[in-house]
């Protein structure tokens, strides 16, 4: 996990219980992160445009625009990682919230260390892969952080590229959804493996011919997922 | 029998139908008696009457005969009543429809009676009230007999008439018995009776088919009713019963459906309250972890700078921390059980093997830590069931847990066992173990066995393990010993299976 860099992360948080969104900060800042906050739905796009930042950390039930609108706002212009909170781990806005683009979510409460972890996993730059991979017709690029398909750039979210260079890293390996959680998602416990399944099947749309006839990467029942060696 | 006997208790129209038969057939057995004793009487009087009449002009003219040989022998007379008998057998032949028999002359000592009969009878034979009467005075007598004829076994109904004739002349006696057949009348009496049991018997099947069918008419709308408030029972409350007409079934099925209409109304109120219990005890969670989540972020900021702090402050921070955790989870333990209250709770089912959930359980750094030893007994088969691999996993850390906290015992056994119906783990400790109903009382929430004890924990743990083993349709029990220690067995139903017999056998039971 290589962590120094010379730019301080920007993380916007989004949130309307002030004091909440203060002591977010107070953690933040700690961590060597810049902070902005925005207490409403309908100026989180604003503050998007005038922060730049590189993560954002949302709250889905918002005063003015909610949550998930939100999300699907910035998802429409940017790709940049998004976590949201929420205080119902069991709602289906949780599923909805990821389906709307977000890569991740925090239950409350939760520890400062996990938020960080979690934070810190969208933050960092993929380590997968230190050198382009060439995987059949796929061509990944980690310096670039870009992906291509017969020449064809693909439009991936940096959740999703770190997903599946985890999973091409190593095709001889059957990666179960508890082991992508701790190396994509940056979870030190046991998770919600429902985020894993949203994100393969988000990515299989993007990467795959045909979602339900998987070429690239296949799903080993009851397990995980494996990436198929393309033929030679 | 037992089978019959089963239909007899649970069929009510089995009872009318029975009962119906028993009773009608007791009736017509009455009726066709009394019937029969009325024919048979009235047949045998309008024969007796012309008998009687038929055999007094016979007398007469016997009488007549004899008055005529006044003059003659003793011999003559008696011979001229033989030869009436004798032209009596001869001329009649089989059509005759009655016999002679003379008696006579009678004498008065107890001398040999010569006896002409114009059919095999003896004189024995005859009702022998009867001959006394016709021998010792005058006038005429009848009686009905059964008379044996001579040289054969069977005997015959009949009516007998007897009379004395007095011979003028020689001052002997004689007695005339006139012997009519009933054989006729008999055999119209049990033509009468066939008839009787036929029609009889006819009947009382009639009586049991129109029972059948009158019971049927009655029971079919109350077995109805049964069938929908079966379903009813089942949780479907859609369902009414068919109203036609005015009458008893009819009003009983308006009532059946208004008592219908009112449980699903009351149901349907319930409902509600418990949705909207439900989003209440949801929105307070959501009030409440918000500012929980900044006095707990607040707390560990200042938890991780308590070096700083004087002694004082410093404890304050650890404890403000350790507080606000068991807070928290007393916190999410309440919104388990009250999911579970709400019936909201729900299995996120996958196929899992008990025995790998006992081996990872054991290897749980905490026990370790403790210096708790693990056995494991009996995990070397895979154990699989489809269960929530979450709640499987909390019922067993949580049943760990506890056996480390408070049993005293430094090891622990963990034992998985199954069997066609069910998968079974049991966790077991050897220390101070349980005393009188409290393998009943650890499930109670907030129950401690020492409430001078405190040792952190939300005192719901076990509350909660037992509702996620109802969710799955299995059961969690505990048995103890004092001094010797507990064990609580966790009973998960394979799939069609059922968690009634469970794999296991307490052996602090």
């Amino acid at each position: 996990m290589s962590y120094r860099r010379t730019k301080r992360d920007r993380v916007l948080v989004v949130d309307d219980d002030a004091s909440l969104a203060e002591m977010l900060t107070i953690v933040l800042e700690g961590e060597g992160l810049t902070t902005a906050v925005c207490r409403s739905g309908d100026r989180v796009m604003a503050a998007f445009t005038q922060f730049k930042p590189d993560v954002v950390l949302l709250d889905l039930m918002l005063p003015g625009l909610d949550g998930m609108s939100v999300c699907r706002q910035i998802r429409a212009t940017s790709e940049v990682p998004i976590i949201m909170l929420t205080a119902k781990a069991d709602t289906p806005d949780v599923v909805a919230g990821l389906e709307a683009g977000a890569d991740d979510y925090i239950t409350k409460p939760f520890k400062n260390t996990e938020l960080v972890a979690r934070l810190r996993a969208r933050l960092r730059r993929s380590d997968q892969l230190a050198e382009p991979l060439e995987f059949g017709d796929i061509v990944l690029d980690p310096a670039g952080h870009t992906v291509s398909r017969k020449g064809e750039p693909l439009e991936l979210t940096p959740l999703e590229f770190d997903l599946l260079a985890c999973l091409l890293s190593d095709p001889s390996q059957v990666f179960t959804r508890e082991t992508l959680l701790q190396k994509v998602w940056g979870y030190h416990h046991p998770g919600d493996t429902k985020l894993v399944n949203v994100h393969m099947t988000r990515l299989r749309s993007k990467i795959e011919d045909d979602a339900d006839d998987p070429r690239v990467i296949r799903t080993v029942r009851g397990v995980g997922y494996q990436a198929i060696l393309p033929d030679a | 029998m037992g089978r019959l006997a089963r239909v007899w208790r649970r069929s009510i129209q089995t009872r009318v139908v029975t009962s119906t038969i028993l009773l009608s057939t007791l009736v017509v057995a009455l009726t066709g008696w009394a019937l029969l004793r009325d024919v048979a009487s009235g047949l045998a009087d309008s024969r007796r009457a012309a008998a009687v009449s038929e055999a007094r002009s016979g007398f007469d003219y016997a009488q007549t005969q004899l008055d005529a040989t006044v003059e003659t022998e003793q011999s003559t007379q008696s011979q001229a009543l033989t030869q009436m008998v004798d032209s009596l057998t001869r001329s009649r032949g089989a059509q005759r429809t009655y016999e002679l028999v003379l008696e006579g002359p009678l004498l008065t000592d107890d001398g040999e009676v010569p006896v002409r009969s114009s059919a095999a009878i003896g004189a024995g034979s005859l009702p022998t009230d009867l001959a006394d009467a016709v021998r010792t005075g005058p006038g005429t007598f009848w009686r009905y007999s059964d008379l044996a004829l001579l040289g054969s076994s069977t005997s015959e109904p009949s009516v007998v008439v007897g009379s004395q004739l007095r011979a003028p002349g020689s001052g002997d006696t004689y007695a005339l018995f006139y012997l009519f057949s009933l054989e006729d009348q008999q055999e119209t009496l049990d033509l009468v009776r066939r008839a009787l049991l036929l029609g009889g018997l006819a009947m009382i099947l009639m009586v049991g088919g129109v029972a059948w069918l009158v019971s049927r008419q009655v029971l079919d709308p109350v077995r109805m009713a049964r069938r929908i408030a079966e379903r009813y029972a089942s949780g479907n409350l859609e369902q009414r019963m068919h109203v036609s007409g005015e009458d008893d079934i009819a009003r009983l099925s308006t009532s059946f459906n208004q008592m219908a209409a009112s449980l699903q109304r009351q149901i349907r109120r319930l409902e509600n309250l418990s949705r909207l219990q439900q989003r209440f005890v949801s929105d307070v969670s959501h009030e409440l972890r918000t500012p929980l989540t900044t006095v707990q972020m607040a707390s560990e900021v200042l938890y991780d700078s308590r070096e700083g702090f004087d002694p004082q402050t410093a404890r304050s921070a650890e404890l403000l921390k350790g507080e606000l955790d068991r807070f928290e989870s007393l916190l999410s333990d309440l919104l388990d059980l009250s999911r579970f209250d709400a019936g909201a709770a729900q299995l996120e089912l996958d196929t899992i093997d008990m025995s790998q959930v006992a081996r990872a359980a054991a290897g749980d750094a905490g026990l370790a830590r403790a210096g708790i030893g693990v056995r494991l007994v009996g995990v070397e088969a895979p154990a699989v069931v489809e269960a929530d691999m979450r709640r499987i996993d909390r019922i067993v850390r949580n049943l760990l847990t506890n056996a480390a906290k408070y049993s005293g015992s430094d090891v622990v056994e963990i034992e998985v066992a199954q069997n066609d119906e069910s998968v079974s783990l049991a966790v077991r400790d050897f220390g101070v173990g349980l005393s009188g109903d409290e393998n009943v009382r650890v499930f109670d929430r907030f129950w401690r066995a020492d409430p001078a004890r405190t040792q952190g924990g939300t005192g719901l743990g076990l509350a909660i393990s037992r509702e996620d083993a109802a969710l799955h349709g299995g059961t969690l029990l505990a048995w103890g010993r004092a001094g010797e220690g507990s064990e609580f067995i966790l009973t998960i139903p394979k799939p069609e299976g059922s968690a009634r017999n469970p794999a296991l056998d307490p052996v602090y039971a």
